[in-house]
């Protein structure tokens, strides 16, 4: 399988690590990413909450890049899926209106947990599953933006979404059942109203914690840093820490979860290491 | 609660004309409040994302862009997702902001507003995110210099804050894009 990349800049910066990941992934199952070149920001949030005309020609100038490669482009960043997916929408609708002639349009935008749980990636991790995350509770946490809006997303179970406690049970760990997984962690007012992105956070960890949860696993690389970083200066110290869905499957993958990526957390990310060696020590003893 | 009386004929027609351009039928709102019930952020609000509706469905444009609503909201779409009259309210919010920002209205949350104009500034300039660029920038314009040091300093020690920006080839594009192409038709 051969499709193109769109990182994103979050993932050239606070999430550097969902991109390795994403990466590691990919050569892992053996599908090939190829970078849209020269791709700039989708201008996701500032650009469409007060210019819509830049908001919507920044993801243009990325989609008409994508379109000359001519493959699905795999999106890892929930606000930059959802950027592209209403420059797309709005591209094929009036084209002209963009001063685009024409759009084809034949390169789909696929989030990546669509992909990670799709049928086929799914028998390629089977087939080299190491079953060292049992037992590891998870809240998977998916935030606003690869569901919402659905007549953008396309999602249709947008408020009890699946993908990544299906790909969460591939890998042999436990979802949790639990009431924050597509609430909004504050996006990108964290910045400037901390407290309310305290607020926000704190609340949702704490449901998590209530359900039982081990840490969270997230898709979105700006819910993976709000929620760590806002953690850090609440009372009582930080709880949960937040993987990025590929670095969960990789560590199941490869039987490793390298000590160089742990420390890259702001929250203590020691529990995956925990439950892995636990996993590992019951498994000798069987044998 | 606003308790103060609100004229329907006062009512900014340009406004809700510009609405109606952006396909934003705050008329069809029946004030169910299912809009305001799922909003994570009400607390913070002082008009409620319900009264925001009707407000503008009355075309009460100055009241609305001099909220601190407008600038307090995520734009997590939760709002809109659910508004079974299918309204798009977090659209709404997207005009309010711009509106309020052409027509030079003092953003009542500054902080938020000096937020989007140093990201948008650093896009501008490199075509990514650069975000010790932007991190300057929010600090200069918000007269912030202190707050997250210590996130900062972590963020930075872990390498997930490039010193150096990552710029794009096609700065001429991006320029044109922020040039305001497109703006001919008061879009």
């Amino acid at each position: 399988m051969k499709l193109s990349y769109y990182p994103g800049c979050s993932l050239q910066g606070t999430a550097l690590d969902y991109d390795q990941s994403v990466r590691e992934f990919c050569s892992l199952v053996g599908v090939e990413l190829v970078e849209i070149p020269d791709w700039n920001c989708c201008g996701a949030s500032s650009a469409h909450m007060t210019r819509h005309e830049v908001g919507m020609r920044l993801p243009m100038r990325n989609l008409l890049l994508a379109a000359e490669l001519g493959l699905d482009i795999l999106v890892p960043c929930a606000a930059c899926f959802q950027r592209l997916k209403a420059a797309e929408k709005s591209l094929r609708e009036a084209p002209e209106y963009w001063d685009v002639e024409r759009y084809q349009g034949n390169c789909r935008i696929i989030h990546i947990s669509t992909f990670l749980a799709s049928q086929a990636i799914n028998e390629a991790i089977q087939q080299r599953i190491s079953n060292l995350l049992k037992g590891m509770k998870l809240g998977c946490y998916y935030g606003c933006l690869s569901l919402r809006h659905p007549k953008i997303t396309g999602v249709s179970n947008f408020e009890q979404p699946e993908s990544l406690e299906t790909i969460v049970r591939y890998v042999g760990a436990e979802p949790v059942p639990w009431s924050h997984r597509t609430e909004c962690c504050s996006g990108s007012l964290t910045m400037a109203r901390p407290d309310i992105a305290r607020r926000l956070v704190g609340d949702l960890v704490e449901a998590a914690v209530r359900a039982g949860a081990d840490a969270l696993v997230t898709d979105c690389p700006m819910c993976q840093v709000n929620v760590e970083s806002r953690q850090m200066d609440m009372a009582g110290g930080p709880r949960l820490p937040v993987y990025f869905v590929t670095e969960l499957i990789n560590a199941a993958l490869t039987g490793d979860y390298p000590a160089k990526q742990k420390r890259l957390h702001l929250v203590d990310a020691g529990v995956l290491s925990a439950v892995m060696q636990e996993n590992h020590r019951s498994r000798e003893e069987t044998v | 609660m606003n308790t103060d009386v609100i004229n329907p004929e006062q009512g900014n027609r340009k406004f809700l004309a510009k609405l109606e351009e952006r396909e934003v039928d705050v008329q069809a709102c029946y004030q169910c409040g299912r809009c305001s019930a799922g909003c994570p952020i009400t607390e913070f609000f002082d008009i409620t994302t319900m009264e925001a509706v009707r407000l503008a469905a009355y075309g009460m444009e100055d009241i609305l862009l001099r909220s601190k609503t407008i600038w307090l909201c995520a734009a997590c779409e939760t709002c809109a997702t659910r508004c079974p009259n299918d309204i798009d309210i977090a659209v709404l919010m997207d005009v309010l902001r711009e509106l309020a920002l052409r027509k030079g209205v003092e953003p009542a949350e500054p902080r938020v507003a000096a937020f989007h104009s140093s990201f948008l500034g650093s896009i501008e300039h490199w075509g990514r995110a650069y975000e010790i660029g932007l991190i300057a920038a929010f600090k200069i314009r918000s007269g912030d210099y202190t707050g997250d040091m210590n996130l900062g300093m972590k963020m930075f020690s872990k390498g997930k804050l490039s010193l150096m920006p990552h710029s794009v080839k096609g700065k001429q594009e991006i320029k044109k894009i922020f040039s305001g192409k497109g703006k001919e038709y008061e879009r």
